[in-house]
């Protein structure tokens, strides 16, 4: 099977050696159904060991995994009728990011998401899912004209980051992505964000400020690569496995330090096994969060915001007075 | 050889951090070395300067109360949340003890100071970052502390002002500290719709989650000479890019020239020019506007 993952290469291999059996069977005289029987009992073992205790670097894994479903896949199995909306009106077209206008079960809803490519090719001409300003100030545009016609905005949530480079700076990353942490917050439309893949740091939440985070349970959130904060805590990258296990950057992680809403659950070994059956369980999550938010007013709505993400955060307070003065 | 030695001694050098040797040249105290032009100063003279290299215009960094005592009127500052501190919210080893350390360094309990008081008789509420306090990083505290600042100029109905000096989010706080950046946008959009009047001043360094957050929020977005103000680190974007990057790349300067800031302004100059635009916010004159 192509495209296996390391932590699961003992259920590939099983699985392997069951077909072969299976294969023997047919044209050898011996009688096997039972030894089979055995083996699959066990590989259905196996497989509930391996997924259930999945650990943070196997979810990173995941996370990355090049066959992993993207926005479009989703967009294509989710929304009827969806027409892609093209540029930020002021410098270009960024493909890293798309957006458009859709129907989610006959409702209008402007989607948004971050986009990587499949293959070497189509990573090019997506910069690797990696968005510079033009195509956080284009979803910024899709989001107002959302706001307009009074659609929902559904965003999905896919980069390693925004992309460092230099163009990227001379344009304004920080105020572009600032623009839309400011903006979002004043949208009278429901927001809701899910993050499918990988969310990186600011180039993530620029599509973030949502009335419900949601995230797929193999998906990562945080405020730097497992590579990164390795490099700046133990200046190693190479121990990347041990920082995204400190870093606590999975959905279960996220879920309990109270940022995320619901964890929507995937098909047995990650998304990319099956993108029907893990559209269709974005889909009941999503109707759900709809339904929670529409009945809201447009001021309720801003305010629902507004406290979600006043309440993130810990602290405490000193009794004795140590400050400045 | 002689050659040399001319050529290098004619090489710009680049303004870094002084290297720990460096600032042993100088008797600690009485007698400051600018990192920049290399020349030695009384400190006393250095600080009434407001800290500004006489010969070079060197901007050295300040601390939040030299910050508080230079820019508002004297004894006009009130601090809020003075005592709030962090959390270890992942159980981060070690991360107590650097917040500890910190504390004790620099007498005060975060990285971010938050109060109001007054500008030439203006009232404001302002929130001024400390690099000194683990590189003014952005946790949870700093988030909420400066959220809560605009609260208050909400409340009040006064200007808000911030001195932004910070490497970015705090690491050991991991998503929460990236999920103040959003706390702290959604705050000023509420403060702005209301009418507020937001002002940033950046300084010396504005980069990552706070410059890609309120930093660049102001309705005027102001910055002191040569700070370093950028979304990604030099060093990430010259990998990436595989390219060397120009030697002004990331500072105030080349921010005003590619349009992200509204001016660069000397800090001996800062408080006077802050006020005439408080005032401009003011109503006045001999004119009246129609009421409808």
């Amino acid at each position: 099977m192509a495209g296996e993952l390391e932590f699961e290469r003992p259920v590939v291999e099983l699985k392997k050696k069951i077909a072969e059996l299976k294969e023997f069977t047919k044209t050898a005289d011996v009688d096997l159904s039972s030894e089979i029987e055995k083996l699959e009992a066990r590989l259905g073992k196996l497989e509930t060991d391996i997924y259930e205790n999945m650990k943070p670097w196997d979810r990173v894994q995941i996370a990355r995994h090049p066959a992993r479903p993207t926005t479009l896949d989703y967009i294509s199995n989710l929304f009827e009728d969806f027409f892609e909306c093209h540029g930020d009106r002021a410098f270009g077209d960024d493909e890293a990011i798309v957006g458009g206008i859709a129907k989610f079960r006959g409702l209008p809803v402007t989607v948004i998401g971050h986009q990587r490519g499949k293959d070497t090719k189509e990573n090019i001409r997506r910069n690797f899912g990696m968005p510079h300003p033009e195509g956080y100030r284009k979803a910024l545009r899709l989001m107002k004209q959302a706001d307009k016609f009074r659609r929902p905005i559904i965003c999905f949530i896919d980069t390693k980051g925004a992309y460092p480079g230099k163009a990227a700076e001379e344009r304004g990353q920080s105020e572009a992505i600032a623009k839309n942490l400011f903006e979002m917050a004043s949208l009278r439309v429901p927001v809701i964000c899910i993050v499918i893949g990988e969310g990186g740091s600011g180039g993530a939440l620029a599509l973030g400020v949502g009335n419900h985070i949601h995230m797929l349970e193999n998906s990562t959130y945080s405020v730097i690569s497992p590579e990164g904060a390795a490099a700046i805590l133990w200046k190693d990258a190479t121990q990347a496995k041990k920082a995204a296990e400190s870093m606590r950057i999975t959905a279960p992680d996220l879920k309990e330090l109270g940022v995320v809403d619901e964890i929507i659950e995937e098909v047995k070994g990650g998304a990319h096994k099956d993108v029907k059956v893990q559209a269709a369980e974005i889909g009941e999550v999503l109707s759900q969060s709809l339904k929670n938010l529409m009945v809201l007013s447009e001021e309720q709505l801003i305010d629902h915001r507004y406290n979600k993400f006043k309440s993130i955060g810990e602290y405490s307070f000193l009794k004795e007075f140590i400050g400045v003065k | 050889m002689l050659k040399d030695i001319f050529t290098k001694t004619k090489k710009k050098k680049y303004a870094t951090i002084p290297s720990e040797t460096a600032k042993q040249d100088v008797p600690e105290g009485i007698m400051t070395k600018c990192p920049n032009c290399k020349k030695i100063m009384y400190t006393k003279e250095l600080v009434k300067n407001l800290k500004v290299c006489f010969h070079c215009q060197y901007h050295h960094t300040m601390n939040s109360k030299e910050r508080l005592a230079s820019f508002l009127d004297a004894d006009s500052f009130e601090e809020i949340n003075a005592n709030m501190i962090s959390e270890n919210p992942l159980n981060f080893p070690d991360y107590i003890e650097k917040l500890e350390k910190d504390r004790e360094k620099t007498k005060i309990n975060e990285a971010v100071v938050t109060g109001t008081g007054t500008v030439n008789g203006q009232k404001i509420a302002v929130a001024v970052m400390d690099s000194t306090f683990r590189m003014g990083s952005m946790g949870s505290v700093v988030g909420e502390k400066i959220t809560r600042a605009i609260e208050k100029a909400d409340e009040l109905g006064i200007p808000f002002i911030i001195f932004t000096a910070s490497g970015g989010a705090r690491m050991q706080e991991g998503v929460l500290s990236l999920m103040q950046m959003a706390k702290t946008s959604v705050a000023l959009k509420r403060f702005s719709d209301n009418g507020g009047l937001i002002i940033s001043i950046m300084t010396h360094p504005t980069t990552g989650g706070v410059s890609a957050s309120f930093a660049s929020l102001g309705d005027y977005n102001l910055a002191e000479p040569g700070a370093l103000i950028g979304f990604a680190g030099r060093r990430i974007i010259e990998q990436t890019i595989r390219e060397e990057l120009p030697e002004d790349f990331q500072t105030a300067e080349f921010l005003l020239k590619h349009g992200q800031l509204d001016a660069v302004i000397p800090r001996t100059e800062l408080k006077e020019k802050i006020s005439a635009i408080l005032s401009i916010h003011q109503p006045g004159g001999d004119f009246q506007w129609q009421e409808n």
